[in-house]
């Protein structure tokens, strides 16, 4: 196994573990914006689809680059906006009174 | 811009997205918490601009702009009772960019006359793998829940060993593609027969075990995200898509716990199927049934000190949030006590209850998780179920010979009244009679939930 791959398997395990100890700490009323938040920045593909369409060199690199840039920025955009959306509907009793 | 700073602005991102998880711990600082990440994914997006093997900016602005503004369309439309399906869906748009991006890269390699670095060759094969199972996996999710698909598992002689091949026929491919590069047939059949594996592992599962499904779902789209990351060796990748990673697993934990399931009976269970062996459900001791109708019960419930509602999916199916909203606000006015409690598979996806009484403008405090409601329930005068029935089954505590035995229940049968509306004596989506439906304090208001609600309205208006 090369240093690097060894390198990325230790970053991804620690960020695992960071990832568990803060999530578990959310909430139940606030899981369902949890995952809508956690798709928004799975997202974070987007960044390896502008590198392929970027790089674009032949036709099918285009077109797969393209594809990948919209599914992801999809996800980017349409998650962050609905998680916002459900998030400004908790209120606390005095937001409930604006009628 | 150089690549050692690239790589902190990269960790820059990372650290936004893990300090908005960790603001999303209170309702107060969520919303904040939700723009910060944001705020990382710009810093993300703009500083990849500056990669020196882009050469070109308009595709990636045409994507840009294509994928965001229908994805701002989908964020804006959506119904909050169909936000599961939405989110099954940007689980597997997820699983499909990460899936097309190992295939550029796929190709962009082959096109070299190097063989792949075997680290890279094996990240590739993940990510496809992961991708491609993720997208149709999530695809039939997404049709399940929306009913485009029947909810029912669909179950075949010989299932599990056809999805056992198929897995190890993916496996098979990918290691040799990892010796013998740059086989575009092998790749092509690679990916394809990982398409099949995703939607064979979810037409098994039922349409009530779909929660767990998504959440699995869910961890899935993180880790192809960081395989992914792998590929291209950026560590803002892998440490993001670990941390959606692990917040799936966490999900896919306390769904099972809340239903009582092992993650494997879920996955290879096919409960509620039609073909379902059905436990010895008529052990429950049926007696007599006490109707109340809307003017007596509206009468306990306006002289009560305090109320708690019980909302089930029942009650978002008959679109019964507000009505309820409005006989809690109500009740308040006279002094009541009014809270709701909150069983962890109410909806059909976790946190989906409070999203929906949210909605309605019920205050969060006043939404209480299934532990913190259940020591309170002794001092509770009357509890009003709405279209919940398992979760409130007490078998689920008494009687081992019950499907239901050991899951988590709200103890609603410990409070001094309950009222109980239902259509009809029907049991539950599981198909299991309920004893709290003979308990000599139940009374039992049938009909549709939102007219029995309006009607309760009206009655406490006039007490």
């Amino acid at each position: 196994m090369s240093e690097t791959l060894v390198t990325l398997i230790v970053i991804f395990v620690l960020a695992m573990i960071v990832g568990i100890e803060v999530i578990k700490k959310v909430p139940t009323l606030l899981h369902t914006p949890l995952m809508s938040g956690s798709n928004a920045i799975s997202g974070i593909t987007i960044i390896g689809a502008m590198i392929v369409l970027g790089w674009g060199k032949t036709t099918l690199a285009a077109i797969l680059g393209f594809v990948a840039v919209a599914f992801a920025m999809f996800n980017v955009v349409g998650g962050y906006l609905v998680t916002d959306r459900m998030l400004q509907m908790f209120k606390k009793k005095e937001g409930g009174d604006a009628k | 811009m150089k690549v050692a700073l690239m790589d902190f602005a990269y960790l820059a991102a990372a650290v936004l997205f893990i300090t908005g998880l960790k603001w999303l711990s209170a309702p107060a600082t969520a919303r904040k918490g939700n723009f910060l990440s944001s705020f990382g994914m710009l810093l993300a997006i703009l500083v990849t601009l500056f990669d020196k093997h882009i050469l070109s900016y308009w595709g990636i602005l045409a994507g840009v702009v294509v994928g965001g503004s229908l994805g701002a369309w989908a964020a804006r439309t959506v119904k909050m009772t169909a936000m599961p399906q939405m989110v099954a869906i940007l689980n597997g748009f997820g699983g499909l960019a990460s899936l097309l991006v190992s295939a550029g890269e796929w190709h962009r390699l082959a096109l070299s006359d190097f063989p792949f670095p075997t680290n890279v060759a094996i990240s590739i094969y993940a990510s496809s793998i992961i991708g491609a199972v993720t997208f149709s996996g999530s695809l039939v999710a997404a049709g399940k829940l929306q009913e485009i698909i029947s909810g029912r598992p669909v179950l075949f002689k010989g299932q599990h060993i056809l999805n056992a091949v198929l897995f190890l026929a993916c496996l098979g491919l990918a290691t040799y593609l990892t010796m013998h590069t740059a086989n575009p047939y092998a790749f092509l059949a690679l990916n394809i027969l990982a398409l099949v594996l995703g939607v064979l592992l979810v037409i098994p599962i039922g349409g009530a075990d779909m929660p767990v499904v998504i959440c699995l779902l869910n961890s899935y789209s993180g880790i192809a995200a960081a395989t992914t990351g792998f590929i291209i060796n950026n560590h803002g990748l892998i440490i993001t898509g670990a941390l959606v990673g692990a917040s799936g697993i966490i999900l896919t934990q306390i769904m099972c716990k809340a239903m009582n399931r092992s993650l494997a009976n879920v996955l290879f269970g096919g409960f509620g199927a039609a073909s379902t062996t059905g436990g010895p459900a008529g052990t429950a001791a049926k007696g007599t049934v006490r109707q109340i109708n809307a003017e007596d019960a509206a009468a306990s419930l306006a002289y009560a000190e305090s109320v708690a509602f019980v909302p089930g999916y029942g009650l978002a199916v008959a679109q019964a949030q507000h009505v309820a909203r409005e006989l809690g606000e109500l009740l308040e006015k006279r002094g009541v006590k009014v809270t709701y409690g909150i069983h962890p598979v109410a909806g059909r996806m976790p946190g989906h209850m409070n999203v929906l009484l949210a909605e309605a403008n019920v205050p969060y405090d006043k939404l209480l998780d299934m532990e913190v409601i259940n020591p309170h329930f002794e001092r509770t005068d009357v509890v009003v179920v709405v279209g919940a029935n398992d979760v409130v089954n007490p078998a689920a505590r008494n009687d081992p010979s019950s499907p239901l035995y050991g899951m988590p229940i709200l103890d609603v049968d410990k409070a001094r009244q309950i009222i109980f509306m239902k259509r009809s004596l029907n049991p539950g989506f599981a198909g299991i009679d309920n004893e709290l439906f003979y308990n000599e304090k139940t009374s039992m208001l049938f009909g549709d939930a939102a007219k029995m609600l309006a009607a309760l309205v009206t009655e406490v208006k006039q007490v």
